[in-house]
C-alpha cells in the first residue's frame, strides 16, 4: 500500500508555504494586536506619569488575572463556534463555595479542591446540555449564567465572608521576589503554555479547529465532536472556579455577586485577540495580547484621570472596530469560497 | 427511429436547441435539445448526471445558458430569474413541494399575488371561489380552507399544480413527481396531467419509471452525458431501446478494470436496518474486490455507507471487519478497524474547505502523526507531501486552502486523506461526481490499482457505466432494499436499471 500508488510519473513537489516566513508571522491578526499593545505601552510610558511604577504593574496583573485565566478555555470554546456566557457566574459560585467552606472550618486546601469540583460540575452541566441534549450553547449558558449566579447569591445573600487565612490571601497578592509581578503570573503563564500546546500542537487541537470550520467534515474524519466540546466546557468551569478562588483571596471577600459581568470582558478580549466569532480561527498569543491591550489601555487612561465611563466607551469602540474588522474579513473569506461552491457543484440531476 | 419527431404545423410551445451550461471546468450540459408541443405529455429520461436537471433549471430560470437557443412560442428568451420564467407561463412541480405549512390551501395557491378588492383588502371570497373552480376542473377533492400542514405529498403537488393553473402556465414541468406517491395517488396525478394536456398545455414529465413513461407520455426524449440523444413518439419505441440509448457507449474501453484474484472476506454487513431509511441490508466485500452499489439517487445507498462507517446509527444488524464486530456510531472504531469512507459530499463532509491541503490530508491520521502527543506542521507537511504528489494534486503549496482547488483536485485531497489511513476497506461514495473527465479516469485507474493491491472497495455510484466498468459485483438498491446482486457478467445496463426501478425480482 505504501509504495507507488498510481505509478506516479515525475512526482510533483510542493512548497510548504505560499508566503515567505516574515509575511506569515507579521501579516496576521495576532501581530496586529501585539503591535497595538506595544504602541499603547510605548505611548503610555512616554506620556503617562507613574505608568512605569512597579505598583502599576502589580495592580494591572492582579486586575486582569481572572480575565487572562478564563480567556484561555474561552478562546478554545469560541474556536469550536460555541460560547460560554456562564463563566462569571461560576466565578461567583466558586467564591461563595470557598467562603462557606472556610467559614464552616474546612481547611483551605480541601476548600480549594471542593471549589474546583463545583466548577467542574458546573462546566459538566453546560457540556451535558450542549453536547448530549443538543441545545445551543448561547441559550444554555445564558440559562446557567442566571442559574449559577442565582445559587451563589441565594447561598450567601447580600453578606460577604471576609475571614480568610492570611497566608492564603497573601499568597494571592504577593509578588515574585525582586519583581513587581504577582505570584498569580506563574499559574497564568503555565496554563497559557499548556493551552497553547493543546490548541496548536496536538491532534485534539486540530480537532478543535476542524469542528469550528466544518462540524460535519470533522465528524466524518473521526473527530469526537461532542466529547471535544464537553471537555472544553468542563475545562472552562474548572478554570473559572480557579479564577474565582484567586478573585476571592485577592480581594479577601467572598460574595455572591463577585465578578458580575466579567464574561463580557473575557469574550471581548478573546475577540479582540483575533479569535473569530464564526469559529475555526484564532491563536492564543493573540488572545493573551488582547487581554493585555484592554488592561494596559484601561490602566493608562485611569492614571491619566480619564473617567471610567470614557474608558468603557474607548474599549467598547476598540472592540467593535476589531470585531467588525475581523467579521468582514471572515465573511469575505467565506464568500470567496462560497461563491466557488455555487459555481463548482451542479446539483446532481 | 432516431428520426426527429415529425414536425407538423403546430408552433412548439417551447424549444431548446444545443443548449450548453458549464460550472467552472465541469460541463453539466453539452448540448441539450428539447421541443415541447402544446397538448402533449413529453417524457425526459436519462441516467443520473445526464443533464436533465440542468436543462430543467435553465427552463425554470434558475440557471442561465452559456450558449444555444431557447425559444418560447417562437420567441427567443433568456430568463435571469425564476420570476421571469413564471411570468412567461412556465411552472415546475418538484418532487417535494415547498408550501407554507401554516397557511390554508387557498392562501398557498395565491401566495404573493392575492386578488385585492377595494382599499387593497385581500378578496378572500374571490380567492376561495377560484380555488374551488380549479379543483373541480382537475377533478380533485381538497378543502380550500384547511391548512397545508399534514397534507400528503400528493396533495401538496396538486396544490402546486393548481397554483400553476391559476397562473395560466402553458408549460408544466414535473420533476420526478411520482417518486413519493402511492399507486392511487399516481393514478390521480396522471388523470390531472391528462386533463391539462387536453386543455392544450405542454407537459414535461421526468421519471425513472419506464412503466409510467409508457403509460402517460406520448413522446420521449433521451439524454446522455449532458447531451440530447433522440426524440421519438412513445408508440414507436421500447424500454430496451430507451435504456440502450441512455447508457449507450462502450463501457469496456472507458474503464480498464484489472483482473484481480479475490481474497478473504474483509467486510461483512448483516441484516442492517434503519426504519424508513434502509432495510435488511446484507452483503460482504472481499480483498481485491470492487463491489458496486448501484441504484437511483435516494435509494438509501449513502445512508448504508454512513451507517457502516459509524457516522450514523442503525437499529439492528451487524457490521464485522475481519471477523470482529464493529460498534455502532463510532467512526474512530471503524477507522481503527481499517475502514475509510470517502463521502458523497466532499465540500460538506469530505473537506474542511477553509483549512489547508496539508491539514485536510492529515486530519484523519492526526493521532498517528503525533509524537508524545505533540503534532507539528512539519510532520503534517511531510505526510501530505507524500499523498499530494502520489495523487498529483494540482497546487504548488501545501498551505493552499482546500476550498480554492477544483472539484477534481479536492477529490484527490479527500482520497489522499483516506488512503493515508492505510485502510483495508475503502468505501467511496460517488467517486467521480462533478469532476472533469481527465481526473475521472485517474480516479478509476487508482481504484483499480488499489483493488489489485488487495484493498476491498465498496463503490457507490449513480453513473451506470462507472459501476458496470469498475465493479466485480454489483448490488442494486431500490427504496432502501437490496433488490439484486449481479455478477460482473450478469450486470448489464438493462439488468441494473431494471432492479433499480422495478418492484419485482429482476430478470436475469
Amino acid at each position: 500500500m505504501t509504495d507507488t500508488i498510481a505509478a506516479a510519473p515525475a512526482a510533483r513537489s510542493y512548497q510548504p508555504h505560499q508566503r515567505p516566513l516574515w509575511q506569515r508571522i507579521l501579516l496576521t491578526r495576532e501581530s496586529a494586536v501585539i503591535a497595538a499593545l506595544l504602541i499603547v505601552i510605548a505611548v503610555s510610558l512616554a506620556t503617562v506619569r507613574n505608568f512605569d511604577s512597579p505598583l502599576t504593574v502589580t495592580y494591572l496583573v492582579l486586575d486582569i488575572a481572572p480575565i487572562l485565566l478564563i480567556a484561555l478555555p474561552m478562546a478554545l470554546i469560541i474556536v469550536t463556534e460555541e460560547i460560554d456566557l456562564s463563566v462569571a457566574s461560576i466565578v461567583g459560585l466558586a467564591s461563595v463555595t470557598l467562603g462557606l467552606a472556610v467559614q464552616a472550618g474546612v481547611p483551605m486546601p480541601a476548600a480549594i479542591l471542593l471549589t474546583l469540583t463545583v466548577g467542574l460540575v458546573a462546566g459538566a452541566l453546560n457540556g451535558f446540555l450542549i453536547t448530549v441534549v443538543g441545545l445551543p450553547s448561547l441559550a444554555v449558558t445564558i440559562g446557567t449564567l442566571a442559574l449559577f449566579r442565582g445559587i451563589a447569591v441565594g447561598l450567601l445573600g447580600t453578606t460577604a465572608i471576609t475571614d480568610f487565612p492570611e497566608f492564603w490571601t497573601d499568597l494571592a497578592r504577593d509578588r515574585i521576589e525582586g519583581t513587581p509581578i504577582p505570584l498569580i503570573a506563574i499559574p497564568i503563564v503555565l496554563l497559557f503554555v499548556i493551552f497553547s500546546l493543546v490548541l496548536h500542537f496536538t491532534p485534539f487541537g486540530r480537532g478543535i479547529y476542524a469542528i469550528g470550520l466544518n462540524k460535519e467534515a470533522a465528524h466524518f474524519s473521526g473527530v469526537h465532536v461532542g466529547r471535544t466540546k464537553f471537555t472544553l466546557f468542563v475545562l472552562s468551569g474548572v478554570v473559572s472556579a480557579f479564577a474565582g478562588i484567586f478573585f476571592t483571596l485577592n480581594y479577601g471577600s467572598a460574595r455572591g455577586d463577585n465578578a458580575t459581568g466579567l464574561e463580557l470582558s473575557v469574550i471581548a478580549a478573546v475577540l479582540l485577540g483575533g479569535v473569530s466569532i464564526f469559529g475555526g480561527r484564532g491563536a492564543l498569543h493573540g488572545v493573551f495580547a488582547g487581554v493585555l491591550l484592554i488592561g494596559v489601555l484601561g490602566s493608562a487612561l485611569r492614571l491619566s484621570n480619564v473617567s471610567s465611563d470614557i474608558i468603557n466607551v474607548i474599549t467598547g469602540v476598540l472592540l467593535v472596530l476589531s470585531v467588525v474588522g475581523s467579521s468582514l474579513l471572515a465573511l469575505a473569506r467565506r464568500a470567496r469560497i462560497g461563491a466557488r461552491k455555487k459555481d463548482a457543484t451542479p446539483t446532481a440531476p | 427511429m432516431t428520426s426527429q419527431l415529425d414536425r407538423d404545423a403546430r408552433v412548439p410551445e417551447l424549444t431548446l436547441s444545443k443548449v450548453v451550461k458549464s460550472f467552472g471546468p465541469v460541463v453539466a450540459l453539452r448540448s441539450g435539445s428539447l421541443t415541447l408541443q402544446p397538448g402533449s405529455i413529453h417524457a425526459l429520461v436519462g441516467e443520473n448526471g445526464a443533464g436533465k436537471s440542468t436543462l430543467v433549471k435553465i427552463i425554470a430560470g434558475l440557471y442561465r445558458r452559456d450558449a444555444g437557443e431557447f425559444t418560447l412560442r417562437g420567441e427567443s428568451v433568456d430568463f435571469t430569474s425564476t420570476a421571469q420564467a413564471k411570468e412567461a407561463g412556465i411552472a415546475v412541480i418538484y418532487q417535494e413541494p415547498t408550501l407554507f405549512p401554516d397557511l390554508s390551501v387557498t392562501e398557498n395557491i395565491f401566495m404573493g399575488r392575492q386578488p385585492t378588492g377595494r382599499f387593497g383588502r385581500i378578496d378572500r371570497r374571490a380567492m376561495r371561489r377560484e380555488t374551488q373552480e380549479i379543483f373541480e376542473r382537475l377533478g380533485v377533492r381538497l378543502d380550500p380552507d384547511r391548512i397545508t400542514e399534514g397534507l400528503s405529498i400528493a396533495d401538496q403537488q396538486i396544490i402546486e399544480i393548481a397554483k400553476a393553473i391559476s397562473l395560466d402556465a402553458r408549460v408544466l414541468i414535473m420533476d420526478e413527481p411520482t417518486a413519493a406517491l402511492s399507486g392511487n395517488e399516481v393514478e390521480r396525478l396522471f388523470a390531472v396531467a391528462r386533463g391539462l394536456r387536453d386543455e392544450g398545455r405542454a407537459i414535461l414529465f421526468i421519471s425513472h419509471r419506464f412503466d409510467e413513461v409508457f403509460d402517460l407520455c406520448d413522446t420521449v426524449t433521451v439524454m446522455r452525458d449532458g447531451a440530447y440523444v433522440f426524440t421519438t413518439p412513445i408508440a414507436e419505441t421500447s424500454v430496451d431501446e430507451i435504456v440502450r440509448a441512455m447508457v449507450g457507449r462502450d463501457i469496456q474501453e472507458l474503464f480498464p478494470k484489472q483482473e484481480t484474484t479475490v481474497g478473504e472476506e474483509l467486510l461483512r454487513v448483516e441484516g442492517l436496518d434503519s426504519p424508513g431509511v434502509f432495510h435488511d441490508i446484507s452483503f460482504s466485500v472481499r480483498a481485491g474486490e470492487i463491489v458496486g452499489l448501484a441504484g437511483l439517487v435516494g435509494a438509501g445507498r449513502s445512508e448504508v455507507a454512513r451507517a457502516i462507517f459509524g457516522v450514523d446509527g442503525y437499529t439492528s444488524g451487524s457490521v464485522t471487519v475481519g471477523g470482529k464486530p464493529l460498534p455502532k456510531r463510532q467512526p474512530r472504531a471503524a477507522m481503527a478497524a481499517g475502514i475509510a469512507l470517502v463521502p458523497e459530499d466532499r465540500r460538506k463532509q469530505g473537506l474542511v474547505l477553509e483549512s489547508s491541503v496539508a491539514r485536510n490530508t492529515t486530519l484523519a491520521i492526526r493521532d498517528r502523526l503525533s509524537r508524545l502527543g505533540i503534532l507539528t506542521t512539519g510532520r503534517e507537511n511531510t505526510a501530505s507531501q507524500v499523498w499530494a504528489s502520489r495523487l498529483e494534486v494540482k497546487t504548488s503549496f501545501l498551505d493552499t486552502e482546500a476550498g480554492t482547488l477544483s472539484g477534481g483536485n479536492q477529490q484527490k485531497v479527500v482520497l489522499g486523506k483516506w488512503l493515508a489511513t492505510d485502510p483495508k476497506v475503502l468505501i467511496i461514495d460517488e467517486p467521480t461526481r462533478g469532476i472533469d473527465v481527465g481526473t475521472k479516469s485517474e480516479v478509476h485507474r487508482l481504484l483499480s490499482e488499489l483493488a489489485g493491491r488487495g484493498l476491498g472497495i465498496l463503490m457507490i455510484s449513480s453513473e451506470l457505466p462507472e459501476v458496470l466498468g469498475m465493479a466485480d459485483r454489483v448490488l442494486v438498491m431500490r427504496e432502501g432494499r437490496i433488490t439484486a446482486e449481479l455478477t460482473r457478467d450478469e450486470a448489464t445496463p438493462e439488468s441494473v436499471m431494471f432492479a433499480a426501478t422495478h418492484e419485482q425480482e429482476p430478470a436475469r
